[in-house]
C-alpha cells in the first residue's frame, strides 16, 4: 500500500532523513517511533505530499507522491502534528469545509459530518468555536477531519498528545477499530502506546530507521542480558558481595527500595534457583524473586544509545 | 483549479468572522463619506457663485468637480486598506500551520490561490457597493452621468483586483502578517506614484515608468474614459502577481 525507497530529505545542510526505505501493507497498523527531531514528521509530510523528498521515491497505492499528488492526497486522511485548525470556525463549519475540500458530494456531506462527529464524540461541541475548545477536543476534531470521506489510509502524527488518560484510551481503541479495515501509520514518542496499538514498529533516530519488527520480536531480539529482580531481607553489603561472587552474574544494582536489587546475568542463563539457594543458605529472608522483561522503553534507549556510541567511534 | 470554490467559501466566511473586516469597512466608508460630502459641498458652493459669474458656470461640471475626486480618493483609501485585507490570506495559514491542512487536502495550488484571490476581490466589491448610495444621493438632486459612474466603478473593481493580487503575493512571502501588509503597501504606493519620476529619466524609461504607474491608468477611468489599454494593464498586472504567487507557493517543492 505504501512503498518508500531511499528517501532522503535535507533542510539546507541539515539531514532530516537519510536513505529511508520501508513498506506498509494494506490493513497494517504501523508505528513510527523516535525521539523528537528524529525525522518522523518529515517522513509523514513527504507521504502526505506536503513536501517533496530531496531524493528517493514515496508511493501510495502505487501512485508516486510527487507526480500524482492530488490523487494521493485524496486517498489519505492526515492528522498533522499540533493539529492546526481555524479558530474562528465552529466545529461543524470546519468539518463542512474539510468535507468539501476532500470532495465529499454535497448530498452526502451532512451525513458524513454527523458520522465522524459521532465517532469522535464531538456532537456536543458542534456549534462551538474551535478557538474556545480544549486541546482534547481540538485533537479529536483533527482526527474527525482525517476520517472524512473514509480514506483507505490514515496518517496520524502524534494522535494522542495532549489528551487526558480516558481520552487516550478512547482514541487508542478508536484507532484499533479503524485499523481493522484501513492502513494506518502513526507516529509517537510514547512507547507503550505504540506497542499497544501497532502490529509493527519502525524505530527511527537521526533520520534513519534503526529497527523494524513487531513489538514482541523487538523485545526478544534485543534482550541481550536477563535481569532478575530480587527482594531480600539481609545486610545490604553482604548480600551484594555474595551475589556478585556468583558465576554468571554481571552486575548487581541496588534499587530504590530498601532491600531490593536488580541483578543482570549473562544471556540464556536463569540464575533464579541458585539465587534462591544462596539466600536461604545465608539465613536471609527471601521476599521476591522474578525475571524482568526488558521493556520497549529499554530497547528504545538501547538502540538509540548504541547508535550514538557507534557514531562517536567513527 | 480543483478546490477553488471550497477555498473561496472558507475565505469569505473567515473575512466576515474576523473583526479586521468590520474595522476596515467602517473606516473606509467613513473616509469615503467625508470625501464625498466635502466635494459635493464645494461643488454647490461654487455653483452659487457661478450664478453671478456666467463664464465660470461653463467650466463647472459634476464629473470634474465631484466624480473624479470621489473615485480618486476611494482609490487612495483602497491603497491603504487592501494590504490590511489581504495580509492574512497566506501569512496566517503559514503561521498557524493550517497551510499543512490545506495542502494535504486534494486542492490544487491554483485552486487555493484563485479561491483566496476571488474572496478578497468579493469583499472589496462589497465595500465598493456600499459606496453606491452616494451616487443615488446625487441622482436625487441632479442628473449624474451614469455611464461615467459605471466606468469609474469598473476602474475601481479592476484596481481592487490588481491590489488584491499584489497583496496576496506579499502574503505568500512571509508568515508575518505585518510584514505582508508593509510589503504590499510599500509596493502599491511605489507603483502608484512611479510615474512622477518620468521627468527625471530619459524619454524611453520615462514613458515606461508612466505606463507602469497605477495612477495613470486609473485617471482615465475616473474621468469616465474606457480605454482597452487600461483594462488590459490591470488584467495583466493581476495575472502577473497571481502567477508569481503560484510560483512562490510551488517553491516549497524545491526549496530546502
Amino acid at each position: 500500500m505504501i512503498e518508500v525507497d531511499n528517501l532522503t530529505k535535507l533542510y539546507g545542510s541539515v539531514v532530516a532523513l537519510r536513505q529511508v526505505s520501508f513498506r506498509v501493507d494494506q490493513g497494517e497498523i504501523v508505528g513510527f517511533l523516535g525521539p523528537n527531531g528524529a525525522g518522523k514528521t518529515t517522513a509523514l509530510r513527504i507521504l502526505t505530499c506536503f513536501m517533496p523528498p530531496t531524493s528517493g521515491t514515496a508511493r501510495v497505492a502505487g501512485l508516486d507522491c510527487q507526480q500524482h499528488s492530488l490523487e494521493v492526497r485524496g486517498k489519505i486522511g492526515y492528522l498533522p502534528e499540533n493539529v492546526p485548525l481555524y479558530p474562528d470556525m465552529t466545529t461543524r463549519r470546519f468539518l463542512a469545509f474539510a468535507a468539501a475540500a476532500k470532495g465529499v458530494s454535497r448530498s452526502r456531506r451532512g451525513q458524513e459530518i454527523e458520522r465522524v462527529m459521532e465517532v469522535c464524540t464531538l456532537t456536543s461541541v458542534a456549534e462551538r468555536l474551535i478557538g474556545h475548545l480544549s486541546k482534547g477536543y481540538r485533537q479529536r476534531i483533527g482526527i474527525a477531519q482525517a476520517l472524512l470521506n473514509d480514506p483507505a489510509i490514515l496518517i496520524l502524527d502524534e494522535p494522542t498528545i495532549g489528551l487526558d488518560p480516558t481520552q487516550i484510551v478512547e482514541i487508542r481503541s478508536l484507532i484499533k477499530k479503524l485499523g481493522a479495515e484501513r492502513t494506518i501509520i502513526l507516529s509517537s514518542h510514547i512507547l507503550p502506546e505504540v506497542s499497544q496499538i501497532c502490529q509493527r514498529i519502525l524505530i527511527i533516530n537521526n533520520g534513519q530507521i534503526v529497527a523494524t519488527d513487531t513489538p514482541a520480536n523487538l523485545t526478544v531480539q534485543l534482550q541481550r542480558n536477563l535481569q532478575v529482580y530480587l527482594e531480600v531481607e539481609g545486610p545490604r553489603t553482604e548480600v551484594m558481595q555474595k551475589v556478585e561472587a556468583m558465576a554468571g552474574v554481571l552486575e548487581v544494582k541496588p534499587t530504590d527500595g530498601e532491600s531490593s536489587y536488580l541483578i543482570e546475568t549473562s544471556r540464556g542463563q536463569d540464575l533464579r534457583p541458585e539465587l534462591a539457594r544462596t539466600v536461604v543458605e545465608s539465613g536471609w529472608q527471601l521476599r521476591e524473586l522474578k525475571l524482568q522483561d526488558l521493556s520497549l522503553e529499554d530497547i528504545f534507549m538501547q538502540l538509540i544509545t548504541d547508535e550514538e556510541a557507534g557514531e562517536e567511534q567513527e | 483549479m480543483k478546490g477553488i470554490y471550497v477555498v473561496y467559501r472558507k475565505e469569505l466566511y473567515r473575512f466576515f468572522a474576523s473583526p479586521i473586516f468590520y474595522v476596515v469597512a467602517f473606516i473606509f466608508l467613513a473616509l469615503v463619506g467625508y470625501f464625498f460630502y466635502s466635494s459635493v459641498a464645494y461643488y454647490s458652493l461654487l455653483s452659487f457663485q457661478a450664478g453671478r459669474t456666467p463664464f465660470l458656470s461653463e467650466q463647472l461640471n459634476l464629473t470634474d468637480m465631484v466624480l473624479e475626486p470621489f473615485f480618486g480618493s476611494i482609490c487612495v483609501v483602497l491603497l491603504l486598506m487592501v494590504p490590511l485585507i489581504t495580509m492574512r490570506l497566506f501569512a496566517e495559514e503559514k503561521k498557524t500551520g493550517t497551510i499543512e491542512l490545506l495542502f494535504t487536502y486534494p486542492i490544487s495550488d491554483r485552486g487555493a490561490v484563485l479561491g483566496k484571490f476571488s474572496a478578497g476581490v468579493s469583499v472589496l466589491a462589497l465595500l465598493l457597493a456600499a459606496t453606491l448610495p452616494a451616487m443615488f444621493l446625487l441622482e436625487a438632486f441632479t442628473n449624474p452621468p451614469w455611464p461615467t459612474i459605471m466606468g469609474g466603478y469598473l476602474g475601481l473593481l479592476l484596481t481592487c483586483s490588481a491590489f488584491v493580487s499584489l497583496g496576496l503575493f506579499a502574503s505568500s512571502l512571509t508568515q508575518n502578517q505585518i510584514i505582508a501588509a508593509t510589503i504590499a503597501f510599500g509596493a502599491l504606493l511605489l507603483l502608484w506614484i512611479i510615474g512622477w519620476a518620468e521627468a527625471l529619466v530619459g524619454p524611453t524609461l520615462g514613458s515606461f515608468l508612466k505606463y507602469l504607474s497605477l495612477l495613470t491608468h486609473f485617471d482615465n477611468f475616473a474621468r469616465g474614459i474606457l480605454d482597452s489599454r487600461d483594462v488590459f494593464f490591470y488584467l495583466l498586472f493581476t495575472l502577473f502577481f497571481l502567477f508569481t504567487t503560484l510560483r512562490i507557493l510551488e517553491s516549497r517543492h524545491w526549496r530546502g
